[in-house]
């Protein structure tokens, strides 16, 4: 029970690795490369997780109370603006893909054209 | 390769995988048995030495601040990319903007719609502009912040026309503002310098905790990244609008 969370991190990123190996859509595929990075967020929380700590802020309640690391929360707040920053522009191109080809599926984009 | 010959090679692929990563966790210290060291000692410092109380903006900001640099220079880096990639191309015409595809009348945004947003994105400028000045004292900063002044005009957007949205949100104003926050925070860096200290080390008087000014140099990276941020999340939703809405009526 007690590894349960990196089970369900592992799981989360199987399944998005899956959708992205047989994605027909270049949209479906960022979303799924989206699905892959969240399985960092609950690794990443789940690490620095401690039983019965509060949240590392200790705006009303005493300095020195047992908190949860704030290092690896503020890892992961990195990790969601850099997957923010990857799907904007990954979707960019997706759209210039549309443009250039007129498919948006992996399958059909068979060779690179200037 | 056929599908299915990739499916299968992918599932024997993601087998041993899914092994080497569960052997991995099980050395890991089970769930709720934080060994630490370092949260607990970034932990310790907050109150007491950084007279701030969310440990979280802490390490952001200051402890490892020179890193959040670079993260919001990815984020400049990649609004600016999407920007380029989206720009017209020569051979595109120009075309009026309207919110419909050709041949088919645009659907009005009901009352009930419009009065909701409006009174939203009042709301939610205010929450904004509170989550990011608070930063260092409850959860939030300048990126969650940014990011919540950024739906305001998406709201504007789904309140009215699209011409009104451009009205209130000009393309200029959104870049200035992303251009201020992105070199402010290298400012900040260099000003820590010429005070006599290394780059971004938090050298101003931290102030009283739970002050809203507490923390040295911590607000004011705040209100940078927080500029930075929802001028960068703006400028992508201009770009996208244009772009989509051009689609729409070819």
């Amino acid at each position: 029970m007690s590894y349960l969370p990196y089970v369900i991190a592992a799981w989360i990123f199987l399944v998005g690795l899956y959708g992205l190996i047989t994605s027909r859509h270049l949209v479906h595929l960022i979303i799924c490369l989206s699905v892959i990075q969240s399985s960092t967020y609950v690794l990443l929380v789940a690490i620095g997780y401690r039983t019965g700590a509060a949240a590392p802020v200790f705006a009303d309640i005493p300095p020195g109370t047992p908190a949860v690391d704030s290092v690896v929360q503020a890892v992961m707040l990195t990790d969601v603006v850099v997957e923010v920053t990857v799907v904007a522009l990954l979707l960019a191109f997706a759209v210039q893909t549309h443009k250039r080809h007129g498919t948006v599926d992996p399958d059909q984009l068979r060779a690179l054209r200037g | 390769m056929k599908r299915k010959t990739r499916t299968r090679f992918f599932l024997v692929s993601a087998s041993v995988l899914a092994a080497v990563f569960l052997l991995g966790v099980l050395g890991l210290p089970p769930l709720g048995h934080y060994r630490g060291p370092y949260g607990d000692v970034v932990n310790a410092l907050t109150v007491p030495e950084r007279h701030v109380t969310d440990a979280v903006t802490l390490v952001n900001f200051d402890v490892r601040g020179f890193d959040t640099l670079g993260e919001e220079y990815i984020l400049f880096t990649s609004v600016m990319a999407v920007a380029l990639l989206l720009r017209r191309q020569r051979d595109e015409p120009r075309r009026r903007h309207r919110d419909h595809a050709p041949g088919r009348k645009g659907v009005e945004a009901s009352d009930a719609v419009r009065v909701v947003s409006l009174v939203l994105s009042g709301i939610l400028v205010t929450f904004g502009i509170y989550v990011v000045t608070h930063g260092q004292l409850t959860p939030g900063g300048g990126f969650q912040g940014g990011v919540i002044l950024a739906t305001a005009p998406l709201l504007m957007y789904v309140a009215g026309e699209f011409e009104n949205f451009r009205r209130a949100v000009p393309r200029q104003l959104v870049h200035i503002a992303e251009a201020l926050g992105a070199c402010g925070y290298g400012l900040i860096g260099l000003a820590t310098m010429a005070a006599g200290g290394a780059f971004l080390q938090n050298t101003l008087p931290f102030g009283t905790t739970g002050s809203i000014v507490s923390g040295g140099t911590i607000p004011l990276i705040d209100l940078s990244v927080g500029l930075e941020v929802s001028g960068g999340l703006a400028v992508l939703l201009i770009v996208y609008m244009e772009e989509t809405l051009e689609h729409k009526e070819e």
